[in-house]
């Protein structure tokens, strides 16, 4: 059954902001038309349009109520709407990020192979073996919500969160997967971490990623590891 | 140039701007001022583009040592401000000389306060912003609280050619009772009985109340049976009104970009500067509004500010 709705119906987030709403589930069909209009708007932000953020089933405009309104931003995305299948959509970059497994820097790689019956070498092949798409970005900057991660390595929250988890830390928590940027406290199964700064606001890009690309999990040894760690400055 | 040396910092003292809105889609929090009326008050004070940096101010003020002659203002929370231990005026500008202390006490009303320095504070921006977020360590002065010692500068500018003064009639009063304008929703179908125990009750501040987001305590808001308390993470902004389980509003503010709760109402942009100001322990009620209707105040408010900055600048 599709959760795609037929139109899109729009939510009003007070005076300056509105949800632009295409379904009520998490389905790659529903954010794929969120992606879709998200890429539309950017190529162009319309008048009085401040900022286009996309979610999972939804995005949300954040306007400018002297430039324009929530009626005419419908009416907008509706006339884009009907060129969404003329416009090509950019295929969704797949961004790698290299991942050391196990060790000191993944603690309970041991927890998540015992947990579902795998070696930790399962673990691995199975998390690293899939791209996951970017569903969402928030909580903290670049923290990523990722979909499709595989059954088999499904891991409840540790029933303590740590205090301090270090940036570039990679887990799993029930049904998702995902890395923290920054250091945060968190209670995600830690099974590696990467060596890239995921969360660089002096650089010119800060972040390696958008909502609409696809990670990539890439396993190294600690020598590679080491060395991006040093060319990254991490 | 130079433009103050922190001799003791305050409780809770940021560089913020208007915020950093180019990456709120990658979960960087907008930050900036927790009060813009306050903020865009002090900065026609001294002359500043409305977007210049200045010093947000939380309930105890800091005491700043002058490094070069330049005009401030301080506008907000009423606090009690000394130069030289000679009380000076609020919402007025104020001229200082190399070598002034300037001491800012507790807030007598009101949470927080604005300092603008002619040229605006001058910190190196961060993705197209100089606001300070702690949580992300970026921003103002190396992502956090200022601390005795720092030295502030400012962009340069002229001294202004006439000091200025706020109007009386244009002055808030930060009182422990607020009433709140707010439009329903974004999920105001989940709460078809709790609409009238929201829009009725009486709520307090608590103590958890920061940039983040205001908590309050009061009649309890239930979610209709049948309703998910919980919806799919969306996109959040400033005024939200979002719902947990336990039915406590929790208004949110500048420094979250996301969220899982239903949110049964929004603050309007107007009314957010009478939030900011609110502390522990003030009474908050909330007045629904229609869309058109805060429409109507947002560009009530933007003839009032332009009215003001003609005011000001021909001010004599």
């Amino acid at each position: 059954m599709s959760h795609l709705f037929e139109k899109p119906r729009i939510r009003i987030s007070g005076d300056r902001a509105v949800l632009v709403e295409y379904g009520d589930a998490i389905d790659p069909a529903v954010n794929e038309k969120v992606r879709a209009m998200a890429a539309l708007l950017k190529t162009g932000l319309p008048e009085g349009v401040e900022a286009v953020i996309p979610a999972y089933r939804n995005l949300s405009l954040l306007y400018d109520p002297l430039l324009t309104s929530p009626a005419k931003l419908l009416s907008l995305v509706q006339g884009l709407e009907a060129r969404i299948h003329e416009i090509e959509i950019p295929p969704p970059r797949i961004v790698e990020i290299p991942v050391l497994y196990g060790g000191e820097f993944g603690p309970d790689l041991a927890i998540v192979a015992q947990h579902n019956g795998l070696t930790a070498e399962q673990v691995i092949a199975i998390h690293a073996g899939t791209d996951y798409p970017i569903y969402m970005i928030g909580f903290t900057p670049g923290f990523c919500y990722l979909g499709g991660l595989d059954r088999r390595i499904h891991t409840p929250r540790r029933k303590t969160p740590r205090t301090l988890l270090p940036g570039g830390s990679v887990g799993i928590a029930e049904s998702q997967t995902g890395m923290y940027p920054v250091d945060s406290p968190g209670g995600w199964q830690i099974i590696g971490r990467t060596p890239l700064r995921l969360f660089a606001p002096e650089r010119e890009t800060p972040f390696l990623y958008e909502a609409g690309d696809r990670i990539r999990f890439v396993p190294v040894t600690g020598g590679e590891y080491d060395r991006i760690r040093v060319k990254e400055g991490t | 140039m130079d433009a103050f040396r922190v001799i003791s910092p305050g409780s809770f003292t940021t560089v913020q701007d208007r915020g950093r809105y180019s990456f709120i889609d990658r979960g960087v929090p907008p930050s900036g001022v927790l009060d813009p009326y306050a903020y865009r008050i002090a900065n026609l004070l001294v002359g500043n583009p409305a977007d210049a940096a200045v010093l947000e101010i939380t309930v105890m003020g800091p005491a700043l040592e002058v490094l070069g002659e330049a005009d401030v203002a301080l506008t907000g929370a009423h606090m009690a401000v000394t130069v030289n231990q000679t009380a000076a005026p609020m919402w007025q500008t104020i001229r200082l000389s190399k070598g002034d202390v300037v001491r800012i006490r507790q807030a007598k009303s009101g949470c927080r306060s604005y300092l603008a320095v002619t040229g605006g504070i001058h910190v190196p921006p961060v993705m197209g912003s100089r606001a300070t977020c702690v949580k992300a360590r970026i921003g103002g002065v190396g992502g956090r609280t200022l601390r005795k010692d720092d030295v502030l500068a400012r962009l340069s500018a002229e001294p202004l050619s006439r000091l200025r003064t706020l109007p009386a009639d244009f002055i808030p009063s930060y009182l422990p009772e607020i009433m709140l304008r707010a439009i329903e929703g974004p999920q105001e179908e989940v709460f078809a009985s709790g609409l009238e125990t929201f829009f009725g009750g009486v709520y307090e501040v608590t103590s958890e109340a920061d940039r983040m987001g205001y908590r309050l305590k009061g009649p309890p808001v239930h979610h209709d049976e049948g309703f998910p308390q919980s919806i799919i993470s969306e996109p959040t902004v400033p005024g939200n009104v979002q719902l947990p389980a336990d039915g406590q509003p929790i208004i949110l503010l500048v420094e979250q970009t996301t969220g899982g709760y239903t949110k049964i109402a929004t603050v309007i942009s107007t009314d957010l500067s009478k939030i900011a100001q609110a502390v522990p322990g003030n009474r908050v009620r909330f007045q629904r509004v229609t869309l058109e209707e805060a429409h109507g105040f947002y560009r009530e408010q933007a003839r009032l500010l332009r009215q003001i900055e003609a005011q000001l600048s021909t001010n004599l």
